[in-house]
């Protein structure tokens, strides 16, 4: 019976000190807010949207190694000797032509492991937050600042230079390759009586 | 009001169908009102600002949404009853309307001016409990069906609280029709019911704690009747999705949407009839002071709704504020708890109005 | 005369709004009676410990914050410090102290979504707003750290990614003198609510033998009456010189180890690691967190099994290296997996409301049993 009792009065009594509670806050001041009007202030170190700044890529292809989704596509092309690319801000010298460099948001993580990789703080995350988009294609960032026509350009003169240092490496490489055998049937008439020592050894590498 | 429109006009059918129709002129604006309450209550509770887009901080939410229920896909699922299941709402609502044929607005207007007011409120409050298992019966869906019969244990169950303390009430003011018993609780607020009614001597004071008791174990009842939280088995969104209106949608989940809110105020306005003076203001009235007559049945629906509203809100602040219970310990509150003292309370309120 | 009755089964989910994601529970119901409980996993695989094996050390931190997505920086922890003992790193004092910050805050916060969605379970909404009210000034915490409010990818092989922001240690104790009395304003509200303590009370009693044979830890072994916590019986980092007790449950209101004693070992926790927080904070030394960042993560042939104490019970990761930049392989013992699977034993012969208590007062999180 007196567990009767008190059971009764410890419902009313806990609902009364809830309702209490809860009366208490319809006064006090909301802590939501309407989003698109108004809008929290972000931290400084915030990791939203990816941005690169094109002008200080050197295509050094870190970011994408360090990506562990695989959402950074990048495409070079050496440059000519001829060529000057100019400097990034911080100094280095630009050797590659960055010719794609487009970044997949869609399967960006904002995990900014890609940041902290790369050396001319070119890559960094912006505080836009807003981007998204009714075709998941749009979400494919393109970065890279090149035309396609110059993209063309680039990789038909790299491959010429390459031709060219291809030939020049192939006459060098002949001119050796001559001088080689010429030596060579000269030390082979010399050195016939070393031949089976050279063998032993390798049978024991074998 | 109908036996007045039948001397006036001499039409027995337009009088019926006018009497009736004029509950729906309450019905609808109270529910867009009570739907946003709801809102902004529960928003405020929980330090957040709810519906703030649609005109002044959200007021025409509502309407919006009626609208976009209107638009909705009249989803029927397979393997359901159709007929059934059809009809269903319309039933829930048309049991929750008819309540408010007997619920005294002003004395110039009530519905019905039957003898047996509360009377026919309970026993009409049971084509709920029909549309209800109707509907989660039709359904097919377990959930559904786990809801319904929660439901019918629950609404049945809970009448008889609710009877018993009716009951107490009816012996001691000696009447049964609900006119009569706010009429009874004229004038100020300390002839209300609540306060031991409009006799003085010692037997009002004495009457006081029961009629408290009477009170809380009256509006914990009807609350259970309305399924609302703490007691909303039949819904109990985190276990049974939905409840009986899981495969509802479109138009035919705001008819249920309708009488649940509908039910909500006529418990209210029974609970303010019985022990607030119901439509009586109290502190006698503007009307009569100033000598302007017809302005005193406005000022009786102005309390009348403004008494039902107030409790609707009490309603919301239990729901936004409980937990709910489990539903065997819904049964146990039921007859172990408020059958047993609202039988001691009949008992010591029929002894002292003896004496 | 014996009526033909058939069992009714009941598919919970995976679209259900109480099964804390996408768990599906085969139900088996003799009327509202629960006759056995079979949870279906899978819903959320996303391969993790496969995807480990493709990845380079640093880039497996980035998947372990998506296992447990409400305690990521734990999850960071535990994997950070298993791969330091195979490169045998000994990290700065510093992101020792911060580490441990972030945890214990990371603590607070998963405990105040496994609170506010247990009232919500039990169908209280109000503390659940007002819990996650409180977990958005801890995640802000986070944001000026580290820049994300979810998954941080902080903790690194050897370091942090970020140090502690300027205003870190002030918004800190400003935030633990404001939670301190939300706690009460939450006992009050529900913890000791007549209802709440009916619906949890004497539900799904976890005795402490049955809590061992199957496993279980963290708060659900501790609710159960055994003082058990890795920060303790199996010290790691630091936590060897923090002054705090280890909350049990003693069955308050009912038996020992029954829902409400989980619930109540929750809400003790947040308090201690409160303290916690507090400490670490006072005794923070300065100090360079870059100093023991390795060039390259390269741990020798081995393996490592590295256990700490999540907010949901021990985790633990088995990682074998074979001498390259990849790890062969990362086993992870997932805490809420193996809580789980205590479900069916708890909830035979309850009602169908009690699995929703039982499930919800287990604390899963399906990121985690699925990985």
């Amino acid at each position: 019976m007196r567990q009767y009792l008190k059971n009764t009065w410890e419902g009313i009594w806990t609902i009364i000190i809830g309702m209490k509670i809860t009366f208490k806050h319809l006064f006090v001041p909301s802590v939501t807010i309407q989003y698109p009007d108004q809008k929290v202030p972000l931290p400084e170190r915030v990791r939203n949207r990816l941005y690169v700044n094109m002008d200080d890529c050197i295509g050094c292809d870190q970011c994408a190694r360090a990506c562990p989704v695989n959402c950074i596509d990048i495409e070079t092309v050496k440059s000519t000797p001829g060529e000057n690319l100019g400097q990034t801000s911080n100094g280095k010298k630009k050797a590659l032509w960055v010719t794609k460099f487009d970044i997949d948001i869609a399967k960006c993580c904002y995990c900014q492991l890609c940041v902290f990789p790369c050396p001319t703080d070119c890559i960094y995350m912006t505080d836009v937050y807003e981007f998204s988009e009714f075709k998941r294609n749009e979400l494919i960032y393109n970065f890279s600042t090149m035309q396609p026509g110059e993209v063309e350009e680039k990789k038909d003169n790299f491959e010429k230079f390459q031709a060219e240092k291809e030939a020049q490496k192939a006459a060098a490489a002949k001119a050796k390759a001559e001088a080689a055998a010429k030596a060579k049937a000269e030390k082979e008439k010399d050195e016939k009586s070393k031949n089976n020592n050279s063998k032993s050894s390798s049978n024991d590498v074998s | 009001m109908y036996e007045s429109l039948v001397e006036i006009t001499g039409l027995e059918i337009f009088a019926a169908f006018v009497s009736a129709a004029m509950p729906v002129a309450f019905l609808v604006p109270f529910v867009i009102i009570a739907v946003y309450l709801e809102r902004k209550v529960s928003a405020h509770m929980q330090d957040r600002l709810g519906p703030m887009r649609v005109g002044y901080h959200g007021l025409l939410q509502t309407i919006a949404d009626f609208f976009k229920l209107i638009q909705k896909e009249d989803i029927v699922a397979e393997g359901i009853d159709k007929k059934f299941f059809n009809f269903a709402p319309f039933l829930v609502f048309a049991g929750s309307y008819a309540v408010y044929a007997a619920l005294p607005f002003s004395s110039k207007y009530i519905g019905s001016e039957t003898d047996l007011g509360i009377f026919y409120i309970i026993a009409i409050s049971g084509l709920v409990v029909a549309g209800i298992l109707m509907a989660g019966w039709t359904s097919n869906n377990k959930y559904s069906l786990y809801g319904a019969m929660r439901s019918a244990a629950q609404i049945i169950s809970y009448e008889i609280p609710t009877a018993l303390v009716i009951l107490s009430i009816i012996m001691w003011t000696g009447t049964m029709s609900l006119a009569t018993m706010s009429e009874m609780q004229t004038a100020y607020f300390w002839n209300w019911n609540i306060l031991g009614g409009p006799e003085w001597g010692i037997t009002k004071f004495v009457l006081i704690p029961f009629l408290l008791v009477a009170f809380i174990i009256l509006y914990v009842s009807t609350l259970a009747e309305v399924n609302r939280t703490p007691f909303d088995m039949p819904e109990a969104e985190s276990e049974l999705v939905a409840g009986y209106h899981t495969e509802y949608s479109g138009m035919k989940f705001a008819m249920f949407f309708l009488a649940e809110y509908g039910n909500m105020f006529a418990v209210s306005a029974i609970v303010s009839v019985i022990f607030f003076g119901g439509y009586q203001s109290p502190f006698g009235y503007l009307g009569n002071t100033l000598g302007i007559e017809w302005l005193v049945p406005f000022e009786q629906v102005f309390w009348f709704a403004a008494k039902g509203i107030f409790f609707v809100f009490v309603q919301m602040w239990l729901r936004w504020t409980l937990p709910r219970v489990r539903v065997d310990q819904l049964m146990t509150i039921c007859w172990k708890y408020l059958i047993p003292y609202s039988f001691v309370n009949l008992l010591v309120i029929g002894i002292i109005t003896l004496l | 005369m014996a009526l033909k009755t058939e069992e009714l089964v009941l598919n919970m989910g995976p679209q259900h709004p109480s099964t804390h994601g996408v768990l599906r529970l085969e139900v088996q119901l003799e009327g509202e009676l629960v006759t056995k409980v079979t949870p279906h996993l899978g819903y959320l695989h996303r391969c993790f410990e496969k995807h480990a094996e493709a990845m380079t050390y640093p880039q497996v931190i980035p998947y372990t914050d998506r296992m447990d997505y409400l305690a990521s920086m734990y999850n960071n922890f535990g994997y950070v410090i298993g791969v330091e003992k195979m490169l045998g790193i000994q990290v700065p004092e510093r992101v020792e102290y911060i580490r441990i910050i972030m945890g214990e805050l990371q603590r607070i916060a998963s405990h105040m979504v496994a609170l506010g969605t247990y009232g919500l379970d039990i169908g209280a909404f109000t503390p659940f707003l007002y819990l996650f009210r409180d977990r958005e000034k801890i995640l802000t915490l986070f944001e000026i750290t580290c820049g994300a409010r979810l998954l941080y990818n902080y903790m690194w092989v050897g370091g942090l990614s970020h140090d502690l922001h300027p205003d870190f240690e002030r918004l800190t104790r400003e935030f633990i003198s404001y939670f301190r009395p939300n706690i009460d304003e939450l006992n009050n509200l529900l913890t000791y609510n007549k209802i709440f303590v009916e619906r949890t009370a004497n539900i799904g009693v976890l005795p402490k033998e049955t809590a061992i044979n199957y496993g279980i830890t963290g708060p659900n072994l501790r609710a159960s009456g055994l003082k058990y916590d890795l920060r303790r019986n199996d010290p790691y980092s630091i936590y060897d010189r923090f002054d705090f007790e280890i909350p049990v449950g003693e069955g308050l209101v009912g038996t020992v180890g029954d829902c409400w004693d989980r619930f109540y070992v929750r809400v003790l926790e947040m308090e201690q690691s409160l303290k916690i927080v507090e400490q670490a904070l006072n005794q923070l030394p300065e100090g360079d967190i870059n100093e023991a960042l390795p060039k390259r993560v390269k741990p020798p042939k081995g393996s490592i099994y590295q256990r700490v104490e999540n907010p949901k019970g021990e985790l633990g990761y088995f990682i074998i290296s074979d001498g390259t930049v990849n790890p062969f392989r990362v086993k992870v013992r997932a805490p809420s997996f193996v809580n789980l699977a205590i479900l069916n034993e708890l909830s035979k012969g309850h009602l169908v409301a009690d699995i929703i208590a039982i499930l919800g007062s287990l604390d899963i999180v399906l990121g985690e049993i699925d990985r």
